[in-house]
């Protein structure tokens, strides 16, 4: 028998998951035998961390490291180290006259109103952006040569301030890489010892501030991540572990150690991308092509739609939003990354009255020190935890499996005097007040992110996983007029649950802009670069999986009306892509482009012309779809005892409270009830009811008519 | 007010925040005109039945702040309530009536509840967009009255029954340069509107409300009674500032009295210079939505802007000056002289609250229009987005190359390249711009520019503090001046519209903003970091 193991590491914990073929007769469903375990994330050498978990889960399994046949593997540490300013010495090699691209930005204010905002630092300061003699036209035409003296001659500059790493981000580079190698090819000769990024190689792109941003960022952490990946590597070996470790990139796929230490920005969001894949399984296992996926941790809540049953992707990221989470405070990747809105609402966040008596929750955390008032290690501050624990939806004897004693009347306190106090309310109505902001809050995110898609999300379903999100998800359904809640088991290691069902993919884009008119369409051109595109993707994805395994192959184009200045996403049918590049192909990119236009706009515009500006083509490993299952008999739940809590709408209730590590298949209950196990809480409330699936998954429906 | 409604009142403000937000984002995607898109040269709101303001989206220009609220009570009075029927639509470009100049489009659309269409308007919705064309001049100061300026259409029916009234498309689409786009953006502000009735249906079933009154009380009272708050914590009393800027053929004065008493902030600009003959002169309603912001900006920048938070700051300037110029004065270019009024209030606040207020900046946006064929004869037309540096503050470095009061995003120069044969040779900050204070000036940038056909091309400029710069507060520099000329060494002309030889290059340098405080009083290390950087 052999086994898999997935690694996440995160701000605060490590989750290790070691996942085993089921045994024979077992009734799980085909579900996998696992084993999971948390512990804290050792910052100085992460790796520390990943050893203990692995040997930790190894153990408990009684699996030897021989036995592991893949390693996956995702962590937040590049994203820490752009957030913390952590990264090598880098230097930017840009063309001469726009060394301040990347400070002047967007030149303008994210926020209107603050005169005291400011704009993030660049990652490269001043004195390390260095112009280069060259420059290439819009068309490619080289209007002036670069001057391979001039390179070298900034050498000297490099080496007296200890540049660890470079990016070379030249103007036009995404239509004509030549001058960025180059530099490449000079600079290897010249340092040898220097990591080098290209932007024509991270992102291929037109705009140039985006464009330098992604290499800047990706040059930033590419030291620090190279020796950590090898580190761990070398380190798993030892233990024994002979298999390939992948590793977790941002939009859901996995690449292979050589890629990621090649353009380690990639594998930024590879936490929640993992969440997303969890939520993917779900859907497929569930048979549902929509789905909202509600992840809610201590800090912040992630959001991200499915859709078709896949979490939809973007290339627009920003990491490190140093404003409240806001929109432009952060730093622009150009890179492929599982879209999903991140808003600063978790169970830390703090409850707070402004000077109109407005309540607002969050985005300040009281984080895990000194953490909400409730776990009594000197926390005053309001935190929704604290609403949480008042309203009965936290039971102090089960909360983190017993382990930390809740102090209700801390939480009363700072419930009090930060909410009750200042509003003028009664403190049951603040309790239910914070509850109320915060699912406000995260719905009109959700909203906001599903307009910005075409979707809606009336009638769907969600899957809710993290820490938070199983107490608040209900209410926040009813904000949504969402009617079915799924909570899959060990929700609390969702993103590690997730890598072990990832697909082996790899997307590449390439601008080339193409007039939708049958005249000026060049469909020898297109047909070129999606071949190169293929090609490139290929040879990815068969270094990590293989040359013989089946591959699913998605193309997607970005697409305007001529003259509109914000492209869309127009998913291209497969057979359209798979066909011959001729007069019908640019038919069926028209079809696409109207039916896009017209779920994102209600409206399209006649007698427009419409344009592609970028081709972005996507190849991933077949998944085998689960199994079918029968849904099993259904007979009560057995409850622990009962329970009072705190509803919105009825007030107090009396609840039954079950211990999840009590339910199996077929059980079932009427809410108001909670389902506790150790990493988070299920309030189940009086408009839902709650079954147990056959892989266990706690599926909350809501009752006939039951509304708010 | 229970604690249940109280709770539910503030999720419902939220709520229509959230709407209006997502009604201008709805907009921006759709829009064909350059400066909605990527400047955010737009606003969306909700309005109750008396026209009050409920909600406005934070957008990248505050010159509809305001006046945009003005607006809708206007329609109003044309269009009584009860007379409107479901899937009206309203429109107009009347720079008085609407935000300042003919390009900018203000539709309004009554909302109905779809169950309950008998029960009358439950709310409106309006939105505004800069259009890319309406005719006339263009986008220049040359009209010497309104009637040069393009298309001016007064407060009209736009459409009914859903349905946009293709004549008056018709109308529109004749006369401007770009018809399809003007199309298209009138589609796309009836578009807007369309998704801000829904949900709003949406939140009120979700709710089970029947209309909007108390809610809209709610909101407003508690907005109106933040703004008097904030108010009675100032001093009682007249301050006086005024700031001279470059104009046209004659610098222009701009004066103003800032009162505040009990009542609120009173803003007069009496002894103001006298209306222009060329395209700069001001609306009045874009006189008070630039003022206005800026006020706000000291005073209670965090009190969402409604008719309760509005109507604690009001503005008045005389009539046939240059902020409030009449009918049918031209006013196409009036951001010019418009973006200058949150430093003049400034000057007078600054009195009341030295530790809030920042120096002067570059102020009016210096924006790129440039035009020209290429070598097939094609016409081509660039129009960026670019700005100077900002004023330092009491407490920071002023911003560089940063909009302000504007919020605008830059174009990027790949996509202008990409557009016609214009090249960028060179675009960075322009060191020792920033004026010294213990806090810097924000540094302006230097953009040189040609014609890689090498086919002349020309400019349109609009550029202002090219003669008056900046001034520094509490002892801090101005801000350097800004000057545009030739690389072979000729002087182009900072307004007014300029041709630029195939074989030259256009070299414009950007102003710096005003220093704050002593240039003596500025740390050592900070002073080091200036001189690594190469900026000082």
């Amino acid at each position: 028998m052999t086994c898999r193991l997935a690694a996440d590491i995160g701000g605060t914990f490590t989750d290790v998951v070691l996942d085993a073929d089921p045994e024979p007769g077992d009734t799980g469903g085909g579900a996998p035998r696992r084993f999971t375990t948390k512990v804290l994330t050792t910052t100085a050498n992460p790796a520390d961390g990943v050893i203990a978990g692995v040997e930790e889960v190894l153990a408990a399994s009684g699996f030897g490291a021989d036995d592991v046949e893949l390693v996956l593997h995702g962590t937040t540490l590049a994203t820490n180290a752009l957030i913390e300013r952590r990264g090598a010495v880098t230097a930017l090699l840009t063309t001469e006259g726009f060394r301040d691209s990347v400070a002047m930005a967007h030149e303008n204010r994210f926020e209107q109103y603050d005169l005291a905002m400011e704009r993030p630092a660049p990652l490269v300061p001043r004195h390390l952006r260095l112009g280069v003699p060259e420059r290439l036209a819009a068309t490619g035409e080289v209007l002036i040569p670069l001057d391979p003296d001039a390179v070298r001659a900034l050498v000297p500059t490099l080496r007296a301030h200890s540049v660890e790493s470079v990016a070379v981000g030249l103007l036009h580079s995404y239509v004509d890489p030549r001058h960025e190698r180059e530099v490449r090819a000079i600079l290897a000769e010249e340092l040898p010892e220097v990591a080098v990024t290209l932007s024509s190689d991270v992102c291929p792109e037109i705009r140039e501030y985006e464009r330098l941003s992604t290499a800047c960022a990706s040059a930033y952490v590419q030291p620090l991540m190279a020796s950590y990946l090898t580190d761990l590597d070398e380190r798993l070996a030892k233990l024994g572990v002979a298999a390939p470790m992948l590793l977790m990139l941002s939009n859901g796929g996995l690449c292979t150690l050589d890629t990621a230490v090649r353009a380690p920005i990639g594998l930024v969001e590879s936490g929640p991308a993992g969440g997303a894949l969890l939520a993917a399984r779900v859907a497929a296992e569930h048979g549902l092509d929509d789905l909202l996926s509600f992840d809610m941790g201590g800090t912040t809540a992630k959001l991200c739609l499915l859709h078709g049953g896949e979490p939809a992707t973007s290339r627009e990221f920003e990491v490190a939003r140093v404003y409240r989470f806001l929109k432009g405070s952060g730093l622009p990747l150009r890179i492929p990354v599982i879209d999903l809105v991140e808003i600063g609402a978790g169970g830390g966040s703090i409850a707070a009255v402004d000077h109109l008596g407005r309540l607002a929750v969050g985005p300040a955390s009281a984080g895990s020190e000194p953490g909400p008032a409730a776990y009594g290690r000197g926390g005053t501050d309001p935190t929704v935890t604290d609403a949480d624990v008042l309203a009965g939806r936290l039971d102090p004897e089960w909360f983190a499996g017993g382990t930390l004693a809740l102090d209700a009347d801390a939480a009363r306190d700072a419930i009090a005097d930060g909410v009750a106090g200042p509003m003028g309310l009664e403190l049951d109505a603040a309790v239910v007040g914070v509850g109320e902001m915060v699912a406000e809050q995260m719905a009109n995110a959700a909203r906001v992110h599903a307009v910005e898609r075409g979707r809606d999300l009336g009638g769907g379903s969600m899957v809710a996983f993290g820490g938070a999100a199983p107490v608040h998800a209900c209410r926040l359904a009813d904000r949504l007029g969402i009617d079915t809640v799924i909570v899959p088991p060990d929700a609390g290691v969702g993103s590690a649950v997730g890598f072990l069902l990832a697909p082996v993919s790899y997307e590449v884009v390439r601008t080339c802009h193409q007039l939708l008119d049958a005249e000026s369409f060049d469909a020898d051109a297109v047909a070129a670069v999606l071949d190169e595109l293929r090609a490139e993707a290929r040879a990815v994805v068969e270094s990590a999986a293989g040359v013989d395994t089946p591959l699913v192959e998605t193309l997607h184009a970005s697409m305007r009306y001529r003259g509109q200045g914000h492209e869309i996403d127009v998913p291209l049918p497969s057979e359209l892509a798979r066909g011959p590049i001729g007069p019908a192909f640019v038919d069926g990119l028209r079809a696409a482009f109207d039916a896009t236009y017209r779920s994102l706009y209600t409206r399209v515009i006649p007698d427009m012309t419409a344009e592609v500006l970028t081709w972005r083509l996507r190849l991933a490993t077949a998944t085998d779809p689960p199994a079918p299952l029968d849904a099993p008999a259904t007979e009560p739940a057995p409850a622990l005892r009962r329970r009072r809590i705190l509803d919105p709408t009825h007030g107090w209730l009396d609840a039954a409270l079950v211990r999840r590590a009590d339910l199996d298949p077929g059980h079932h209950l009427a809410g108001p009830a909670l389902v506790v196990e150790d990493q988070t809480t299920t309030v189940v409330s009086p408009a839902f009811d709650c079954t147990v699936d056959a892989r266990r998954h706690l599926v909350l429906r809501r009752q006939n008519g039951a509304r708010r | 007010m229970s604690d249940k409604t109280l709770i539910e009142h503030q999720v419902m403000w939220n709520r229509l925040i959230a709407i209006v937000e997502e009604q201008a984002q709805v907009l921006i995607r759709a829009s064909f005109s350059t400066s909605t898109r990527e400047a955010g040269d737009l606003s969306a709101g909700v309005f109750d039945r008396q026209g009050r303001m409920l909600a406005q989206s934070v957008t990248g220009t505050p010159g509809h702040v305001n006046s945009m609220a003005a607006s809708v009570l206007h329609f109003l009075a044309e269009f009584p309530i009860d007379t409107m029927r479901p899937g009206d639509m309203f429109l107009t470009n009347d720079p008085w009536k609407g935000t300042g100049h003919l390009y900018d489009f203000v539709v309004v659309t009554p909302v109905f509840h779809p169950d309950r269409p008998d029960d009358g308007v439950v709310a409106l919705f309006a939105s505004t967009s800069h259009l890319v064309d309406v005719g006339g001049v263009g986008f220049s100061m040359e009209g010497r009255e309104v009637y040069h300026e393009g298309l001016y259409l007064p407060l009209i029916q736009l459409g009914a029954e859903g349905e946009i009234d293709p004549r008056l498309l018709a109308i529109i689409r004749a006369n401007s340069r770009a018809p399809e786009m003007v199309d298209g953006d009138v589609h796309s502000l009836v578009a807007c509107n369309e998704r801000g009735a829904l949900r709003l249906v949406e939140m009120m079933d979700e709710f089970g409300l029947d209309q909007l009154d108390a809610l809209a009380d709610h909101i407003i009272d508690t907005s109106a009674e933040a703004m008097h708050r904030l108010i009675a914590e100032l001093p009682r009393g007249t301050w006086h500032n005024s700031m001279t800027i470059d104009g046209v053929d004659d610098p222009i004065e701009l004066v103003c009295t800032v009162t505040v008493s009990d009542d609120g902030i009173d803003v007069d600009f009496a002894g103001t210079s006298p209306q222009s003959t060329w395209g700069i002169n001001v609306p009045l309603a874009y006189t008070i939505a630039y003022t206005s912001f800026g006020v706000r900006c000291i005073v209670g920048p965090d009190v969402p802007n409604n008719t309760g938070s509005l109507s604690a700051v009001r503005v008045t300037a005389p009539e046939g000056s240059i902020l409030n110029a009449p009918h049918p004065a031209p006013v196409q270019v009036r951001h010019v002289v418009g973006q200058m009024l949150p430093d003049t209030v400034f000057g007078a606040l600054a009195q009341i609250l030295p530790d809030r207020v920042p120096a002067e900046g570059t102020s009016a946006l210096w924006n790129i229009l440039l035009g020209g064929a290429w070598a097939d004869g094609e016409r081509y037309l660039v129009m960026s987005f670019h700005s100077g540096g900002a004023g330092a503050r009491p407490f920071a470095d002023g911003l560089s190359a940063t909009a302000f009061p504007s919020g605008v995003r830059n174009m990027p120069v790949e996509i202008n390249e990409a557009i016609s044969p214009i090249v960028f040779w060179r675009k960075e900050l322009r060191p020792g711009s920033g004026g010294e204070g213990r806090y810097r000036g924000g540094h302006g940038q230097v953009i040189e520019i040609g014609n890689r056909e090498g086919r002349s091309f020309t400019i349109s400029a609009t550029y202002e503090r090219t003669v008056h710069p900046p001034r520094g507060r509490a002892g801090g520099g101005p801000g350097a001046l800004g000057s545009l000329r030739l690389a072979s060494g000729a002087a182009v002309k900072p307004l007014g519209r300029s041709e630029i030889p195939g074989d030259d290059r256009l070299i414009m340098e950007f102003p710096g903003g005003g220093g704050f405080g002593p240039p003596g009083d500025r740390d050592a290390e900070t002073v080091a970091d200036d001189e690594r950087s190469g900026l000082a």
